[in-house]
């Protein structure tokens, strides 16, 4: 048996599972994950080493325009069901304290957090997973009922940061220490510190060795960081919807491709600039130019590979910069916007 | 002080002499060698013997005197230092011993040649303190740090088992090596306890919990009083030779001593707190007591609290459990997918719901669990039940239309046993409803009876009643509206009804939805409605998506569309025809 399990190439195990969820083929991907499983692969390298990367593999085919965001959508449900199947096959008992995993209000991106819960779960603790997009008061309600150790909480979208902000000060206004992870606060974790978590993880298996070393606290520290949001965000937070408007006004006089877009497509581009709006308040909010810069980067990429030229993100981002008169911060980084824009993005192909 | 370099105005020597005089602080200021050139008044009540010109690396105040050994925090007073070379920067404060007092100083340079010491009494007992007081002060200083820690951390938590811990790592901290709460004995008997140990030299606290049968706590002299006693009871000292192995830690060695101390709650303990100190430690003294119960006041009231929001949540968990959704049973030949977003202000309950009654429920003996076409023929016999799917929607929000909601579910349960034609059922739940003693009883909902139809497709007989009609995905990605609408129930002794029947294909879906997902405002402009429109292309960008991810994908465009304003309940419910694919 342990032969066997050195002989597993897991990356192929990867790449096979890649092309069962990318046919949506629930039962193919279960047994997949089952089947090394069986063969005596441990159900945190099934998780961590097949599934996880077969997952980042879909976001870049989707971000790429390669697949479909339906197709995205699938691969993804049946990675749930897959990891499911496993947390329905492996079940150890539980011996350490108990954990509650939840993603941030708004945040879908529950897969990541999900494989949290289920490496948390099979390294002993007990573990209460809540889902995607877990309303703030909801998931207090629960820590108030259960009484956890502590709370992962997961957070892939930077723009999500205010309301995470407000969630992690109140699982810690009724004792309980939040463990942050997610990139959505940062590539090196620096928002979570920012916004007072008591601990930051970059990954599944991570989060679970930062509970095992006991260096998190069993009761948050009073909170010393005072307030965060500048004026600025809550300017732009505060005329949000008249801004939009306005902005959508003033590309559709100035920008002559909108002028043959489809009902569809001007949804599109509203959706784009309301994106546009929520990266510059998270910029605002945590003090970060980049934050707004990659996203702009990243937007101009994916417009990219659906055969949009950036040039329409830089003009949508010079309507914004003169909307906003009198926010100095938010001027100063549409400019940077419009620069990494000039940057990014070449010629693409493939329709949105 | 202004330090405008060193030019001084030229203050005759007494007047700055005055000045350091009127310091509250003592004042020790010597050359580059180490003697003393100046004392102050307070500095030469503090150190009788040290005066100008005495050597301070000699004599009983020379450890007062001594500079930090520690690289770049001072080192050596540095003779005949020069302009232009590298600032000494400020010694450490430290506390030192002189005498029958404990000074704090603090050294800094001054000027070019010169050192200037500064001294206080530590824990400002003042001149007239001694150490004792000193130590006294800061022992108090630290009791009130601890209370207020103690407040602080348990006044967070509505829950019990929080609580339970943070009063036992509190008490760990402060007053013993190991401290262990007791909760009263639960409904099989058994007590669940809490125990936090610290942690040896580095090594952090242990957190360990578990449980123990009542009946064992009862044979522990003292403990056993401590979970019982009156509100205010005394504290006990238990025998360490006749405690029971599992009140202390595994590997703690012999208990020294052992406290047992009653958590007052409402009327009776709400816990106990046993403090254990290891054997050779310091025994439990009459301020460590004080201290306990002051601890054992603020825990229990919090406990107390956190017992009686336990029992409430588990109360309103019974009573809301039926009105929460179902989980979706398997269904031959389909595959099913809900969501249910209750408006945020009422909790996880509201007046939106679906469920699905399965046939078996209702007749052990009907001919087969999953009907040929329902709708023609011999299958309406009304002994042949199909599965139903229904989604409704009542009138109002929270907890008072979810109640409804929960009688409209078990009304067509029952109802089921007696009636499988959906026309029917509706009409009769139509008369149940005006029968209902409270106002305001209506309900819109659409139903699907499922059959199975040649060629591996699967048929929807869709009954509507002032609902948002069902939309239906074909395999090609087009959406269409099924247009029957219908009256609402509860208002009307006839209600108009109409119904449909829809064909679907290996892998085409059905959604049923509440109009709080097409009548959520929000959008770009915060003031836009969503509308049916966005939600059918929204439904078009999903052909070939399982159903758990479709359903998922529309409560995350509706939850977006919202942007975090305030919303209606919002449902979905949609069922797949399964295909060749899945």
């Amino acid at each position: 048996m342990s032969n066997l399990t050195i002989a597993h190439d897991l990356s192929a195990s990867a790449e096979h599972y890649l092309e069962r969820i990318g046919e949506a083929d629930e039962y193919a991907a279960v047994d997949v994950v089952l089947g090394l499983i069986e063969d005596g692969v441990p159900a945190e390298d099934v998780l961590l080493r097949v599934v996880a990367p077969a997952q980042r593999l879909v976001g870049e085919l989707w971000a790429s325009g390669t697949w479909s965001v339906a197709r995205e959508h699938g691969a993804t449900a049946v990675s749930e069901r897959a990891v499911a199947a496993i947390s329905a096959r492996v079940r150890p008992r539980p011996t350490l304290g108990r954990a509650t995993v939840a993603c941030a209000d708004g945040e879908y991106h529950a897969l990541p957090a999900r494989m949290t819960a289920e490496v948390l779960r099979l390294r002993g603790w007990r573990v209460d997973f809540l889902g995607a997009s877990v309303p703030g008061r909801h998931l207090v309600t629960h820590l108030q009922q259960t009484g956890p150790d502590v709370v992962a909480l997961g957070c892939a979208l930077t723009t999500r940061l205010p309301r995470v902000h407000a969630t992690i000060t109140a699982c810690q206004a009724v004792g309980v220490p939040v463990l942050a992870g997610g990139p959505g606060f940062g590539a090196d974790g620096r928002f979570a510190a920012l916004l007072g978590a008591d601990g930051w993880a970059p990954a599944a298996d991570a989060a679970a060795d930062r509970l095992a070393s006991g260096d998190l606290p069993s009761f948050p520290a009073p909170q010393t960081t005072g307030h965060l949001a500048g004026e600025e965000y809550a300017g732009l937070t505060r005329r949000r919807a008249d801004l939009l408007t306005r902005v959508m006004a003033g590309l559709t006089r100035s920008y002559a491709p909108m002028a043959s877009y489809s009902p569809q497509q001007l949804e599109y581009t509203a959706e784009d600039l309301g994106h546009i709006a929520d990266f510059l308040g998270a910029a605002l909010y945590v003090g970060e130019p980049a934050v707004f810069t990659d996203f702009v980067t990243w937007t101009c990429d994916i417009l990219a590979a659906r055969g949009v030229p950036a040039d329409s993100v830089s003009h949508g981002l010079r309507i914004f910069h003169d909307e906003l008169e009198d926010l100095p911060q938010a001027r100063t980084l549409l400019a940077k916007g419009v620069e990494a824009a000039s940057g990014a993005g070449g010629p693409g192909e493939g329709t949105r | 002080m202004s330090r405008d370099g060193d030019r001084l105005p030229d203050l005759p020597p007494a007047v700055l002499f005055a000045a350091l005089d009127g310091c509250g602080d003592g004042v020790v200021l010597c050359d580059s060698v180490g003697r003393v050139v100046l004392v102050n008044a307070v500095a030469a009540e503090m150190l009788p013997g040290v005066e100008a010109g005495t050597d301070t690396a000699r004599g009983p105040a020379a450890e007062l005197f001594a500079h930090d050994a520690s690289p770049g925090s001072g080192g050596e007073v540095p003779h005949g230092d020069r302009p232009g070379r590298e600032v000494r920067p400020a010694d450490r404060p430290r506390e030192v011993r002189y005498g029958d007092r404990l000074i704090r100083v603090r050294g800094e340079r001054a000027g070019l040649d010169h050192h200037v010491w500064h001294l206080t009494y530590a824990g400002l007992a003042g001149p007239a303190g001694g150490v004792a007081a000193a130590f006294a002060l800061r022992a108090e200083r630290r009791r009130t740090e601890f209370l207020l820690d103690a407040g602080r951390r348990l006044s967070a938590s509505l829950n019990t088992r929080r609580c339970a811990r943070a009063t036992a790592e509190l008490a760990t901290g402060f007053l013993a090596d190991s401290a262990i709460v007791l909760l009263p004995a639960d409904l099989r008997r058994r007590v669940e306890w809490v125990r936090v140990t610290a942690g040896r030299g580095q090594a952090s606290a242990r957190f360990e919990e578990g449980a123990v049968p009542a009946a064992d706590t009862a044979t522990v002299a003292g403990l056993a009083d401590a979970l019982t006693a009156s509100p205010h009871g005394g504290v006990w000292r238990l025998d360490p030779a006749g405690t029971p192995g599992w009140l202390v830690p595994e590997g703690f060695g012999d208990a020294g001593h052992l406290m047992a101390i009653p958590l007052p709650g409402n009327g009776a303990p709400s816990a106990a707190l046993v403090l254990a100190r290891r054997a050779g430690g310091p025994p439990f003294d009459e301020e460590d007591e004080a201290l306990a119960r002051a601890l054992a006041v603020r825990a229990g009231a919090a406990i107390a609290a956190a017992t009686l929001y336990r029992e409430q949540s588990d109360t309103n968990a019974i009573l809301t459990g039926d009105l929460l959704p179902p989980d979706l049973p398997d269904v031959d030949g389909i595959e099913l997918a809900g969501s249910l977003r209750a408006s945020e202000q009422a909790g996880l309950i509201g007046g939106d719901f679906y469920d699905v009654y399965l046939p078996d429920a209702f007749a052990a003996f009907a001919a087969e669990p999953y009907p040929q076409d329902i709708t023609g023929g011999a299958a309406t016999d009304r002994d042949i039940r199909a599965p139903l799917v229904i989604l409704g929607d009542v009138c109002g929000k929270g907890a008072r239309a979810a109640v409804l909601a929960g009688q409209v579910r078990h009304s067509l349960r029952t109802l089921l046993l007696l009636e499988s034609r959906p026309e029917r059922l509706i009409e009769l739940l139509n008369r149940a409803l005006l029968a209902s003693p409270s106002p305001n009883s209506y309900v819109t909902l659409v139903m699907g009876a499922l059959s199975r139809a040649p060629g591996g497709h699967t048929r929807l007989h869709l009954s509507v009643a002032g609902h948002p009609p069902p939309l239906v995905l074909r395999r090609d990605g087009v959406v269409e509206r099924v247009a029957i609408r219908g009256s609402l129930l509860g208002a009307l002794k006839n209600p108009v009804l109409n119904a449909v029947t829809v064909d679907l294909a290996p892998g085409e879906v059905c959604l049923f939805y509440s109009d709080g997902v097409t009548e959520a405002f929000g959008g770009p402009s915060a003031r836009e409605m969503f509308g049916p429109a966005r939600l059918e292309a929204a439904l078009g960008t999903c052909a070939g998506m399982p159903v758990a991810a479709l359903v998922e994908r529309l409560e995350q465009i509706s939850t977006e569309w919202l942007a975090g304003g305030e919303h209606d309940d919002r449902a979905l419910l949609a069922i797949r025809a399964r295909g060749a694919s899945g």
